[in-house]
């Protein structure tokens, strides 16, 4: 928009701002809820009033006394998540350097990547699970567990990577080419540099959704649960405010684990940006019209 | 190594596309194709009241295909799909038009864009959990309403019922709404709305006869996106609903829990046969790896 131009704003623009913000609310007032809650006094209930301000539920998430011991399960799911990171990201990358050549079956294996999209949870939980006890093996959540992961953040990882790959400015590839860069050079140095904030989107993805993830762990984790799975099943027994308190934990660990991610992004592009300045500055115009 | 790479070379590049596709394809026969097979197969297995043994019958398929209760089952699933699919459409419509017309500077977009999905990023548990003490009996809801007299008794049908599910599916899954119609919506060419306006069209005009056709591609993602998740989900359902609401998942669910797992297996098939002709019938109208 220049400068000189007026805004001027479409009708019906002060109630969608007010949607908007009422759907802030929504999204954020019962975690919010959830966050007041776990500093519930040490005789308070599940529920509103407070009985009091203390740290009593997150004391006993950290040193447990009585029913469940979140630590080992958020040990496991963190263990967990950092592998499906790794491997989301590496198959997914894979997949999309594929398809941007293309190859035979691209379209049955689109179809299937689809089909694991929209495949209900408990299904791969239950086929897999069931599939364990026919060859008479014991599901754990490092086996059964991860393959049930990585069929939800696999998926998803190659979509982005397909849509990160469709905006990607071919000519540059071909610059390297032309200058003599060898595949892998051209692999390391050109690829790899532009999609690294793609990938660590897909790496994000493949953390966070692993790491909260329980649909598709419910039937395999076996005989030791990741973090999701005993919290639900402690919704199921007598809650105390220490699930709230184990809720609040979880959350802020999860919106760090944001922040590191779009802090990294912002590294990379800055990092990208700085070396355009300097490739600029010594030959004295911009890069894209060197090549 | 380098000689190594460089006499390799001609055939990696032959066979690259193979190569790199080779870990998914993995992925997807030993984590979805295996799981489907087995289902199918247990499907098809003798169960006895009991046991389940091996063996080829059709009695599971045609316990459900007999059974009233299968047809109740879709119908109250496919109605909390419904509403849940219309409550997000319409929202994610309002917040895409608000973060592509109304908002200016691309940094704010942005922002307010992932100010609305960053919860995507965090446990859906711990968000479906946070329901109970907003809106049960003695949640904030209700707490808030009597302070202001808006009521004198609490309101008993906010909490294990269709109600709290819904709300939490909307909670949850308004962003897969979103974030496709925001991508569709921010390619709109804004010359052809200057266009409409210039030759008299009114707002609403514009919006039924421009913006939505050309946000169909991202209705169809979104919509493949929230129906699947709805019709799949037995998390919220299952602490929400109070056993209020008996859907497709809850029956199997409830299978599970007393072993009858060729049955469970049935409704599964069943369920995936009808999840893949909706998103089949989507996908033949919108060409979805178009919008990639």
């Amino acid at each position: 928009m220049k400068s000189g131009e007026k805004i001027r704003r479409a009708p019906g623009f002060i109630p969608r701002t007010i949607f908007f913000w009422l759907f802030m609310l929504f999204l954020y007032g019962p975690i919010a809820v959830i966050a007041i809650l776990s500093f519930q006094g040490p005789q308070g209930g599940l529920t509103f009033p407070m009985t009091g301000f203390s740290l009593h539920w997150f004391k006993d998430v950290i040193d447990p006394t009585y029913i469940g011991d979140f630590r080992w399960p958020f040990g496991r799911s963190v263990i967990l998540a950092l592998i499906v990171m790794a491997l989301t990201v590496l198959v997914s990358f894979l997949a999309g350097l594929a398809y941007r050549k293309g190859f035979v079956g691209g379209t049955v294996l689109f179809y299937l990547v689809i089909t694991c999209l929209v495949a209900p949870s408990f299904l791969v939980s239950l086929g897999i699970g069931l599939g364990f006890a026919n060859l008479e093996m014991q599901t754990q959540w490092w086996s059964g567990g991860l393959g049930a992961h990585l069929s939800w953040t696999i998926p998803i990882g190659v979509l982005i990577m397909l849509a990160v790959f469709a905006r990607f400015d071919r000519s540059l590839e071909e610059a390297a080419r032309d200058l003599g860069a060898t595949e892998w050079q051209n692999l390391r140095n050109v690829v790899i540099p532009i999609m690294a904030p793609g990938m660590i989107a897909v790496g994000l993805f493949g953390f966070t959704l692993s790491y909260d993830e329980f649909p598709r762990t419910s039937l395999v984790t076996g005989t030791a649960n990741t973090l999701p799975v005993e919290m639900v099943a402690v919704t199921g027994t007598a809650a105390t405010p220490s699930l709230y308190a184990v809720g609040t934990m979880t959350t802020v660990f999860s919106l760090a684990v944001i922040v590191i991610s779009f802090v990294a992004i912002y590294f990379v592009q800055a990092r990208r940006a700085g070396r355009a300045r300097s490739v600029q500055a010594r030959y004295g115009k911009k890069p894209d019209e060197s090549g | 190594m380098n000689a190594a790479v460089s006499a390799l070379t001609p055939y990696l590049k032959r066979y690259s596309s193979a190569l790199q596709v080779t870990p998914l394809s993995v992925v997807l026969l030993l984590f979805l194709v295996g799981p489907v097979i087995v289902i199918l197969i247990f499907s098809f297995y003798i169960f006895n009241g009991f046991f389940m043994e091996p063996g080829f019958v059709t009695d599971n398929y045609e316990g459900i295909f007999t059974s009233f209760n299968t047809l109740e089952a879709y119908l109250a699933t496919f109605k909390i799909a419904a509403i849940t699919w219309a409550v997000t459409l319409v929202f994610g419509f309002i917040l895409s038009y608000y973060f592509v017309f109304d908002i200016i500077a691309f940094r704010w977009k942005i922002f307010l864009f992932l100010l609305s999905v960053v919860p995507f990023w965090t446990s859906g548990v711990v968000r479906m959990i946070s329901w109970i003490p907003f809106l049960g009996k003695e949640g904030l809801l209700n707490r808030a309403l009597q302070g202001i007299g808006v009521i004198d008794d609490p309101l008993e049908f906010l909490l294990f019922s269709e109600f709290a599910v819904i709300v939490s599916y909307v909670h949850m899954y308004t962003l897969f709404m979103v974030a496709p119609l925001f991508n569709v919506m921010a390619k709109i060419d804004r010359s052809l709305i200057e266009a409409a306006r210039d030759s008299g069209a009114s707002a609403i005009q514009i919006f039924f006869n421009i913006i939505v056709p050309l946000c169909k591609p991202g209705i169809a993602i979104g919509t493949i996106f929230v129906v699947a998740l709805v019709m799949g989900d037995f998390v919220s359902i299952r602490v929400l609903s109070g056993g209020q609401a008996g859907t497709v998942l809850m029956s199997m669910r409830n299978q599970v829990d007393v072993l009858q797992y060729p049955f469970a297996c049935a409704s599964a098939v069943l369920l995936l046969i009808v999840l893949l002709m909706i998103v089949g019938g989507i996908m033949s109208v919108v060409d979805v790896r178009k919008q990639l």
